[in-house]
């Protein structure tokens, strides 16, 4: 079996069955921050709370990738030969925050704004000792295949 | 007592291979003495600004080391923003009678590369590829064109302007003009924006002089050009902004852009009818349709007719980045706000030579906006 790990730990939920991502909510206002944070955006309340975020959203805005990014910090284990463009994109999570993720789904004609979307969890790079580096992203709510 | 411009000076933006900024900014800061009938011993203090330069205020090792307060400052794409609103305001505040703002860069090709902790974000925003700004300018538009209803035709067509009005231009770097379907077969670079919609960085400098109002005709017969409004404004929260892993769902501000605008018409006591030429931050040809309405000069939706109708060229009625913009000139971060001060300078001088606009206009605007959410709004007059 491939060994996996997480790009970064209290990102998101793993291993899990149905992974989450990991946001916090502001004890005193109650505004929603991802990733997680000390201080609230809007209040600056210093106490909050962490919030597994909702898996299901609908895609605000999106564009691609055409080219290898800048490396680093890109650590995807592609060359400029190899690497195959990707989309990233906003997603509401009502009532939580917009997101923005790695897409699984590359053509950008396939994906229209408004459209439901879910949250996976996919590898994006290969370590030299052979474990897949796994991100968040997200992939179209009717898709049946992760990318 | 009110700070005027007496002196602009511009060294052409593009690829200099051999030349460090600092000489490109020493050739810029000599135009703009010579334009401005003074000499640099008489500058009382300044403003300089660069990304790639660690110590721009060592430019006086090329100058002259005069002693003067030369003070580096850097906002990103809104840097030159910075400098001549701090350039103007020593004046207006009584601390300077003859200040400068310089600007110069020299970027490496290709996209801009850096670590996500330099703008305060996590590694893995870089890791997994998401810290390039390209992605916000086209999330950015890719949105507006779907709520305003704005096409892809019309941002070949902005493009198409700005590599028309360079062509023009002898001191910007991509002066071979482009046709709208040449643009529209460029690659996708950031959907729905293409290879052709987009400005590069490069290099370059710019300087301007500034002096009191009242002592503007002790050094030159050029007509003084009034600094009105200089106003810089970062994100609020809410606002849809570059590098940002996630924003608050139902709680929306407007981009630094509106609130550095309407900041800058109140001080001014200028109102967006009154501008007769404007340079807007054209990262790309979406930007500059975004742009438009952020700064109050149209509303939402309306410049798919005005960019038809051809309001921004040369000879309309808001005619938008005369010089050829980003997209025709390229971004050397540093001085790229002084190159649109320098082209409304003109402009309102009546000295634009062959890119002169019709009409004389009496106003002009300039505006910058970048990473990390930041805008810079500056109003001139006759």
């Amino acid at each position: 079996m491939t060994k996996t790990k997480p790009v970064a730990e209290e990102l998101f939920t793993w291993p899990s069955d149905e992974p989450r991502l990991i946001g916090s909510q502001c004890a005193e206002c109650g505004l929603v921050a991802f990733p997680a944070a000390d201080q609230c955006a809007r209040c600056g309340g210093t106490e909050a709370e962490r919030r597994l975020l909702s898996d299901r959203g609908t895609l605000w805005t999106f564009t691609t990738q055409g080219f290898r990014p800048p490396s680093p910090p890109y650590d995807g284990n592609d060359t400029a030969d190899t690497f195959r463009p990707y989309t990233v994109g906003y997603i509401e999570l009502p009532e939580e925050v917009l997101v923005e993720a790695r897409l699984t789904e590359p053509d950008p004609e396939a994906l229209s704004i408004g459209q439901p979307m879910r949250m996976v969890v996919v590898p994006y790079s290969v370590t030299e000792d052979g474990t897949e580096v796994l991100t968040f992203a997200f992939a179209p709510a009717g898709a049946t295949e992760e990318a | 007592m009110e700070a005027v411009i007496i002196g602009v000076g511009l060294h052409p933006f593009g690829r200099f291979p051999g030349k460090s900024a600092m000489d490109m900014g020493a050739d810029a800061v000599r135009l703009a003495l010579a334009d401005a009938g003074v000499r640099w011993p008489q500058i009382q203090g300044g403003f300089i600004g660069s990304l790639e330069v660690a110590n721009p205020d060592a430019i006086v090792g090329r100058l002259g080391p005069t002693g003067i307060p030369l003070r580096g400052v850097f906002n990103g794409c809104a840097t030159a923003g910075t400098a001549i609103s701090m350039a103007a305001n020593a004046i207006e505040n009584g601390e300077h009678d003859l200040a400068i703002a310089i600007g110069m860069d020299k970027h490496p090709r290709g996209a801009f590369a850096a670590d996500p902790s330099v703008a305060g974000l996590p590694d893995w925003y870089g890791q997994t590829g998401m810290f390039l700004t390209t992605h916000f300018f086209g999330m950015k538009i890719n949105r507006y064109m779907h709520d305003h209803g704005i096409t892809e035709r019309t941002l070949a067509r902005v493009a198409a302007k700005n590599f028309r009005n360079a062509s023009g231009n002898e001191k910007a770097w991509r002066r071979k003009p482009l046709s709208e379907e040449e643009i529209l077969a460029s690659p996708v670079l950031n959907y729905p924006l293409r290879q052709f919609m987009y400005c590069g960085p490069d290099e370059g400098a710019a300087a301007v002089v500034l002096c009191r109002a009242d002592q503007a005709h002790k050094y030159t017969s050029n007509k003084p050009v009034r600094v009105r409004a200089s106003v810089l404004r970062s994100r609020r929260l809410g606002a849809f902004e570059v590098q940002s892993p996630a924003m608050p769902a139902g709680e929306h501000a407007p981009s630094p852009t509106v609130d550095a605008s309407r900041a800058a018409y109140e001080a001014a006591g200028i109102g967006p009818e009154d501008v007769g030429i404007a340079q807007l931050q054209d990262t790309d040809a979406g930007s500059e349709v975004i742009h438009m309405a952020e700064n109050g000069l149209c509303k939402d939706g309306e410049q798919e007719r005005l960019i038809a109708e051809g309001a921004t060229e040369p000879g309309g009625r808001l005619p938008v980045n005369t010089d050829g913009g980003l997209i025709g000139n390229g971004e050397p971060i540093g001085a790229s706000g002084l190159r649109q001060i320098h082209e409304v300078v003109h402009q309102l001088r009546g000295t634009a030579g062959s890119r002169q606009v019709p009409g004389a206009p009496r106003v002009g605007y300039t505006h910058l906006y970048g990473a990390p959410g930041v805008s810079a709004v500056t109003i001139l007059s006759t």
